[in-house]
């Protein structure tokens, strides 16, 4: 009789692992709830709660943390996707912080609410009493990233402490916190951006049509193209023009560039990143490019 | 195209770094954006050439220090093969570091430079592969160019490293003569070393046969979760009940008697479901869902094995530890949190027989405590049965965490020995 290989397909193995961190949550967890922006990445997080969960529904809510800075194609997506699944979306808003005085919004040319999301996101997990709290990043993203626990603590004040982290050892999660801490969760930590494409075009995935190639109107700083939009400051020297673009990551209007690309399909799109030579966050996001620890001062203060 | 997961260990004067990057670079997984950042820091810092360990020493705290202090994840592919590599530092001060990165890995690659033979480093290094039993070990004796591509001395080498690694429990050791700063036998052959007949490393790792390495013999699968839909999605599913779960040895499949632990009661399976379709069978590392002829009482934490072929129920477990806290010490009479599979119990420390001398594998007797970085062989009393493996037999069945019940910290990693 022929000998079974039992090979398991790189997809396979990062989606079993990642169905079992979410059940592992769900188990160990009294109040998780799951980020979701509109983003690819978290579209697959969801994909995966569905898998995890089925034929039960997804048994936690899930947030988005809206500077009301984002593209319109997303955020209907959002709403619709929520729909969709039953799920609970709770949005948390930048906006609101501003109005209770929380924030204060940033001026000038490259005002963005980046960096406002923080104290957003850790209000709006205080107020939930939320415990866990999953999140799309993954470790080949940023060099901050790549050291991240897939269980990763937050103490009492949302911040992260690179240089005192947990151990994390075979497939056993230390899910143990006191009252006031929580846990960020990164289910899709092991897979790269390839990964994720190579996964949305398996299943079938619907993602925000602004992924795909579009005429859109932009304009250049920093060798970043930004779109027109009511809130990008656009200086007279930097004048608009025509391109055919599409978005590699989708985040905030004022900080997400566009890259020149005719992709128009995920084969397309999945070629085009086989080859490319810049990675996703250097290509489109001006967050990380402020200083070579950009990502990881943001992080220690509670950011995503 | 699978997974091959792959500890690094060694220190940046081993071209450990020099290696992982020509890795990256030649299967493009190095970007220029990320070429051109680590350019910029070498430059600033007033570095002659690029120091490729800047791309995975990512926090503040390491690149003012120039250290490594945690284990970094580095993601490439190549048309074979998805490789994840945990990159770990390799000074003692870290073997709590190099631990976590092997727990998980298929294949470690150990460092000796060529002109230096086998140190103290290199022996710590081969023994805590294999007390993690790492399946597959390639010793990549590097800087060869330095010794005039030598056969005599990787020879040397070779004998020395053999004679220690049979002291051991290396599965499958595999030398490599390599210039990872040259690339020789790196991603292809080098002609500078006609005498070697064996493949290169980059050959080695996309070749490497790693799908027997999980156990497909013992049938384990702890229940992790619960599925019973209050609010089906589909009121077909009303009556569901499901058994979550990463199946963590053997292959089941739908109609094979099983045995629930800890009742004892047999029953068989009826499905083995997942959200796209029953399947046929079930075997490490898939996350699936098992449905039962009878209805028994089963919930997290639970085993589900063979009736003949059962793990050990055990309260009283010997194990070697390896500590990883600085905050306290391993004593006996220590009252910890233990983590195993799915199960989460109490656990007292009765005894620790010896600490274990990673660097000679002398073993004290007389120790009367584990410190940070430390390994020894402990007897624990845990206050519900565990189900457990040696870990010899299954990595996923015997291991476990220790956590501090005060900070709730991880603080120790558990190998279990004698499960009998």
């Amino acid at each position: 009789m022929l000998q079974r290989d039992y090979t398991t397909s790189q997809l396979d193995v990062l989606e079993a692992e990642a169905i079992h961190i979410m059940r592992e949550v769900a188990a160990e967890f009294e109040r998780p709830c799951l980020l979701f922006s509109g983003g690819k990445d978290s579209i697959v997080m969801l994909r995966i709660a569905e898998k995890a969960f089925w034929p039960a529904p997804i048994p936690f809510p899930l947030m988005h943390v809206d500077t009301g800075h984002n593209f319109d194609e997303v955020i209907e997506f959002r709403d619709r996707r929520s729909a969709e699944l039953g799920a609970r979306l709770i949005v948390a808003s930048v906006q609101d912080s501003i109005d209770q005085g929380r924030v204060v919004e940033e001026t000038g040319r490259r005002a963005s609410r980046n960096r406002l999301q923080t104290t957003t996101l850790l209000d709006a997990i205080e107020e939930h009493e939320f415990d866990a709290v999953f999140g799309g990043a993954r470790r080949d993203e940023e060099k901050a990233r790549a050291k991240e626990r897939v269980f990763s603590f937050r103490d009492e004040f949302g911040q992260w402490d690179p240089k005192n982290q947990r151990p994390e050892l075979w497939n056993l999660y230390n899910a143990r916190i006191r009252k006031g801490e929580h846990i960020r969760v990164f289910p899709l930590s092991n897979w790269t951006e390839l990964d994720v494409w190579d996964y949305i075009r398996r299943e079938g995935i619907e993602i925000p049509s602004i992924y795909f190639a579009h005429t859109r109107k932009v304009f250049e700083r920093d060798g970043m193209l930004l779109p027109d939009a009511d809130v990008v400051q656009r200086g007279d020297d930097e004048p608009l023009f025509e391109a055919v673009v599409r978005y590699r990551t989708v985040g905030d209007m004022t900080c997400t560039g566009a890259v020149q690309s005719t992709a128009g399909t995920v084969e397309e799109i999945i070629e085009e990143i086989a080859a490319t030579r810049i990675t996703e966050r250097g290509a489109t996001r001006a967050d990380d490019r402020s200083s070579e620890a950009a990502m990881e001062d943001r992080k220690r203060e509670g950011y995503f | 195209m699978d997974i091959l997961r792959f500890a690094t260990a060694g220190s940046v004067d081993d071209g450990k770094s020099t290696l992982i990057g020509r890795l990256l670079f030649d299967s493009k997984a190095i970007f220029e954006d990320q070429l051109e950042a680590v350019e910029r820091t070498s430059r600033d810092r007033g570095t002659e050439y690029t120091d490729l360990s800047l791309l995975t020493d990512g926090l503040r705290a390491e690149r003012e220090q120039g250290i490594t202090i945690d284990v970094a994840y580095r993601y490439f592919a190549t048309p074979r093969r998805k490789f994840i590599i945990a990159d770990t530092p390799g000074h003692i001060q870290y073997t709590r570091n190099m631990v976590t990165g092997a727990s998980t890995a298929d294949l470690a690659i150990i460092l000796i430079d060529a002109r230096k033979g086998v140190l103290e480093q290199s022996r710590r290094h081969a023994f805590l592969t294999s007390l993690l039993r790492v399946p597959h070990l390639v010793l990549a004796v590097n800087k060869m160019d330095l010794v005039d591509y030598s056969e005599e001395r990787f020879d040397e080498i070779r004998e020395e490293f053999s004679a220690f690694a049979s002291k051991l429990n290396v599965g499958d050791l595999t030398f490599i003569p390599i210039s990872a700063l040259n690339g020789d036998n790196v991603v292809s052959r080098s002609e500078n070393m006609p005498w070697y007949l064996g493949t290169s490393l980059l050959h080695h790792l996309e070749n490497v046969h790693i799908a027997s390495d999980r156990n497909l013999t013992d049938v384990r699968f702890p229940v992790q979760y619960v599925i019973r839909p209050q609010r089906a999605t589909d009121h077909a599913f009303h009556d569901y009940r499901g058994y979550a779960g990463q199946v963590a040895g053997g292959v089941l499949k739908p109609g094979d008697e099983v045995v629930h632990l800890p009742s004892g009661l047999t029953t068989r399976i009826s499905s083995i479901d997942t959200y796209d379709g029953p399947v046929e069978e079930a075997f490490p590392p898939m996350s699936v869902t098992l449905r039962f002829e009878d209805d028994i009482d089963i919930s997290r934490g639970d085993m589900i094995a063979r009736p003949n072929n059962q793990p050990q129920a055990a309260q009283e477990l010997e194990a070697m530890v390896c500590w990883m806290t600085d905050v306290r010490k391993l004593t006996p009479r220590t009252k910890l949190t233990i983590k195993h599979t799915t199960r989460t119990a109490r656990a007292l420390v009765r005894d620790l027989h010896y600490r274990l001398d990673v660097n000679t594998l002398h073993r004290d007797e007389e120790a009367s405590s584990l410190s940070l970085n430390e390994i020894g062989r402990v007897s624990l009393r845990v206050t519900q049965p565990l189900f457990v493996d040696d870990y010899s037999r299954n990595r996923l069945t015997g291991g476990f965490i220790l956590i501090d019940e005060a900070t709730h910290t991880t603080v120790g990693a558990g190998m279990i020995l004698d499960a009998s």
